[in-house]
Order: structure tokens, then sequence, then C-alpha cells
């Protein structure tokens, strides 16, 4: 199975600020979204981000799934994350 | 059990500094919950969604307000509704109680304005296709004939003298006051005489009795100039019958046109600071009669055909999110339940969209889009909306002119459309559509039934 790795030179703060040393690119998240990327940055799998959110969050499986996938998507897209 | 907090979808927004955000300033962080008091969200709880929502306050306000600021200008002012902006009984009915008269534009309408009380005389009819039958209803009811081309002339003249009737008209003229385009496919044209021509035969006629002129220069004029020159042409016109006929008209109508507080698609300022105010609007008309110096016992009535300006932001149209996706392009897309088929004017207005929950406060460019399945179905192609869950509400505010007349049942029907009383009180004022509605209008032919009788 793939893991999807933040890279490094991220800072995260905890307003959901995200800065990207070498570019000096910015990028703001939401708070799901900064709580998505802080555990991916603790190097959780998608498994245990998708069950933290059902069971903290008043959101069904699929739901959550489907937005992390497009998160996901959005940070590549941004060159923010790699999968291995 | 521990208690789950509020969902909303993650997202990541990047930020480029040092550039304008050319989508404004978001002024979407507080929730729009209620329409005068009444929360949307039993609003939708009663009565679905999508929803239109008309504010009985609001009408008689911008109408209170209107009038009071023409007549502080001008001695005689009469206000006629412009069915075809919004011809909801209901609406029209706060209209009239407003001591407002009807201007319509075809044979349905005028019967619609009848069936609800307005009287004969108080009937502006105006419009390039009026048939013979409501023509002779008009005039045998005193109602003012607002002629658009000579070929209507020479029927009402025909039907006047075969009935035995004098029928009571004015003429439509256009005109170039510095707008464009010119609506000069209605009426006569004033710059090369036609209109003088038109005038000239009318007082002729025993039949006819010229009673006003009009003019109508377009909708959702910018310019209050506009209706300066319009009124002294209209003016000027006036005081030459005057002088060479002897013949006083009874009032000078300048139709509609005033902007509404929507802002138009690829207008970059929003409207509120290019759009004139009615005072504006009111000191131009005035000035440009009171430019033609008439006697005061000449001075015509002055009658104006707002419709717009009038009803837009009483109107607002409740929605609700359907799903959120992500297109080719990396731009985020909303689907809503309300499509461009209930929601006309998507195609020219910057539509004014609240959100009426609680959301993020992180916002990102965003596509709303109908439930047709069409491309066109585009309610907006850019506003910054933070994140959305489906079944979340949004408000889509200033609807209250044209949609509910040029809408259309395609793939899904008209919805309800609910009056807020002014005293808080809901009233349905017209029923969603549903099959049998459709059904109602069909015939099925006997050799196509699938279904034996
Ligand atoms: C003759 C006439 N009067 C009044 C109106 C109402 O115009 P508005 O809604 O722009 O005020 C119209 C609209 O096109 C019209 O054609």
């Amino acid at each position: 199975m793939s893991k999807i790795h933040l890279i490094e030179n991220l800072a995260v703060s905890d307003s959901g600020f995200l800065f990207l040393h070498t570019t000096g690119e910015t990028f703001t998240l939401n708070k799901t979204g900064s709580e998505i990327v802080r555990m991916l940055r603790s190097r959780k799998s998608k498994e245990e981000i998708l069950k933290f959110f059902t069971e903290n969050y008043i959101v069904d499986t699929n739901t959550i799934e489907k937005d992390f996938e497009e998160l996901v998507a959005q940070l590549k897209f941004y060159s923010l994350v790699t999968e291995k | 059990m521990k208690k789950k907090l509020r969902y909303e979808r993650p997202t990541i927004t990047k930020q480029y500094s040092g550039l304008m955000n050319k989508f404004g300033s978001s002024s979407l962080s507080r929730p729009t919950v209620d329409i005068d008091g009444v929360s949307i969200k039993s609003l939708c709880e009663g009565y679905g969604s999508p929803l239109f929502v008309i504010s009985e306050k609001k009408i008689r306000q911008n109408q209170k307000n209107a009038f009071r600021i023409f007549k502080n200008r001008y001695p005689k002012v009469q206000f006629a509704w412009s069915y075809k902006t919004n011809y909801l009984d209901a609406v029209c009915s706060v209209f009239h109680q407003e001591g407002s008269w009807a201007e319509v534009v075809s044979d349905f309408e005028y019967d619609k304005a009848r069936k609800l009380g307005v009287k004969g005389e108080h009937i502006i009819f105006n419009g390039p296709a009026k048939s013979e039958a409501g023509l002779l209803n008009a005039m045998k009811n005193k109602s003012k004939i607002h002629i658009d081309h000579f070929d209507e002339l020479f029927l009402i003249s025909e039907l006047a003298e075969t009935n035995n009737i004098r029928a009571e008209v004015a003429i439509r003229i256009n005109m170039d006051v510095g707008i464009y385009p010119i609506w000069d496919r209605f009426g006569f044209n004033f710059e090369n005489g036609e209109s003088w021509q038109a005038i000239n035969r009318i007082i002729q006629n025993k039949n006819l009795k010229l009673v006003g002129l009009h003019t109508h220069i377009g909708t959702y004029v910018m310019s209050a100039e506009a209706y300066r020159i319009a009124a002294y042409n209209l003016a000027g016109l006036c005081k030459r019958i005057k002088n060479e006929f002897n013949v006083s008209l009874e009032y000078l109508d300048l139709g509609g046109g005033f902007a509404s507080h929507n802002t138009l698609i690829g207008q970059y300022l929003p409207a509120e600071q290019l759009v004139p105010s009615v005072e504006q609007y009111a000191d131009a008309i005035t000035n440009g009669i009171f430019d033609v110096s008439f006697k005061s016992e000449d001075l015509p009535t002055l009658i104006l055909e707002t419709g717009r300006a009038l009803i837009d932001d009483a109107g607002f149209l409740i929605t609700s999110v359907i799903t959120n996706k992500r297109l080719t392009s990396g731009k985020r897309a909303v689907i809503i339940d309300a499509g461009v088929n209930i929601l006309f004017t998507s195609f020219w207005y910057k539509h004014n969209i609240q959100l009426c929950q609680n959301s993020g406060v992180h916002t990102e460019d965003t596509a709303i889009y109908g439930p047709l399945c069409m491309n066109i179905d585009c309610i907006t192609e850019s506003i910054n909306l933070p994140s959305i869950n489906r079944g979340d509400k949004l408000l889509i505010k200033y609807v209250g002119a044209y949609n509910m007349t040029q809408w259309m049942q395609f793939i899904s029907m008209r919805p309800n459309v609910v009056m807020i009383m002014e005293n808080g009180k809901v009233e349905l004022i017209r029923k969603a559509e549903n099959l049998d509605y459709l059904l109602e209008q069909e015939l099925l032919p006997k050799k196509l039934k699938l279904i034996p009788v």
C-alpha cells in the first residue's frame, strides 16, 4: 500500500498557515485541512486519519474518504506531498 | 458518549501575495440565518428547497420610498406596476394597495390586472403585439392604450369608429438619449419626426383622444442624465402639442429602467458604487420636465413604470448544496438545486450569494452550477466560498425581478413561492408545480396509449 509523505521544508502553524521554505510559497488551510496535514506530518496512515475523523467529527466514512483524497490530490498538485 | 464536532470539508488555498484579490473582500463570514425574522431553516422545512421568498415589508418600503422621493420634487406622480417584472397576484396586489396602477404588455396580463380589481382607467396597455379583442376590451374599459406602430394606430382607429368609442391613447416614443442599444424597435422615433407625424394623425382623428406620451429608454440604465434628456424631449413635445393644437396632455410616462442593486457580470465595482440612486433619477427626470416651462395648470402627471428597482431586493432564493466537485482545471465547483431555468438573471447578474450556516473562514474561488444536465447551467463562474457541505443552504439575494416570470419548467419544475407578510406570517403564494400540473395541458392520442383504458 502506498504511503503519503509530506515534503520536508514545510512549516505548519497552529492557525493553518503553511509555508514552504524553498520557494517562499504560502498556503492557508482550514481547521480540518490543517488537522490532516499535521497528521500526515506525524506519519499517520490514511486509515488512521479516516478513523480519527469518523470518531471525532459528524461525518461518514464515504464523505471523509472522498474529501481526504481530494485534499491529497491538491497537495500533490502543489507538490507538497509525494506518494511512495 | 463524546460530542462530535461539526465537520467541514478540508481545504487548502494558495496565497498570492502582492496581487489584488480580484474577487474583492469576502463578506461571507457571517451567515444569513433569517429573512425578515423568519428562519431560513424553518422556511425550507415548511416549503422545501429551492424556495423563492418575497418580503411584503420590503416591497412596501421600496414603493413608499420611491413615491416620496418623486413627490418631493414634482406635484403629480403616479406609479404603474410593471406586470412582466413580477406578476404573481400577491406581488401585484401589494403594489396596487400602495396606490400603483397596472402596466401590462399582453392580453393575459391585462386580464390578470382586471381580475385583481384594477379599474380599467388605471391600466396602461403597452407592447407591440396587442390583439384586436384585447384592444377593443381595453378601449371599452377606458384604459390607456400606448400605441407602438402605425398598423396599430390604424387598427385602433377602425375599432373605435365601428364600435363608436373614443379611445384614450398615448404613443410610445423611442429616442437617442446617449445610451446603447437604443430601443428603437418600440414605438415611433423622436429624431426623425415619426412621433410628431403619429401625434398629428391622432389629434385629427375624432375617435382617438391623445392623453399622454410614453417612452421606455431601456432597462438597468446606469445614466441618470439619459432620463433628463428623455423627460426634456417628452415635455417639449407636450408643450408643442399645447401650442399648436391647444390640447393639454394628462401625463408623461417615463417608463421603467432604473438599475437595481445587483452587479452585472463584467462590472468590476459593486452596483452600490456605480448605480444612480432613486433621488438622482428623480432629480434628472423632474429637472428635464421643469426645463420646459409649463403653466402650472398645464403640468402633466408624471407616470413611472419602475419594475426591477422596486422588486429585486424584495425577492430571495433559498437553495441547497447537492455536492462539491473539483473540475479538471483544479477549480472548485459547488452544485446546487436551483438552475438557470428558475434563475434567468444568472445570465447577466453576478448574484449576491450568502451562506446560511457557520462555515470556515478559509475561502476558495468556486463556480456554482445548477442541477440541469446542461453546460449553460451556471449560477456564477466565480465566488469566494468557504467549505460547505451537502445539504447546506445558500441564499441568493435580489432575485425579485423577472425570475418569477421568465422561469420555465425544464428538467426540474418551478418551486414554491412564499411571501413573508408584514406581521411575520408566512403565506404560500404560488404552489410548486408537479406532474399533474404538467399533464393538465397534454393530450395523448388514443392509438398511442400503452395502457388500455
Ligand atoms: C414598457 C416597459 N415599462 C416598464 C418596464 C420595466 O422596466 P424595469 O424593470 O427595467 O424598471 C419595461 C421592461 O422592459 C418595459 O418594457
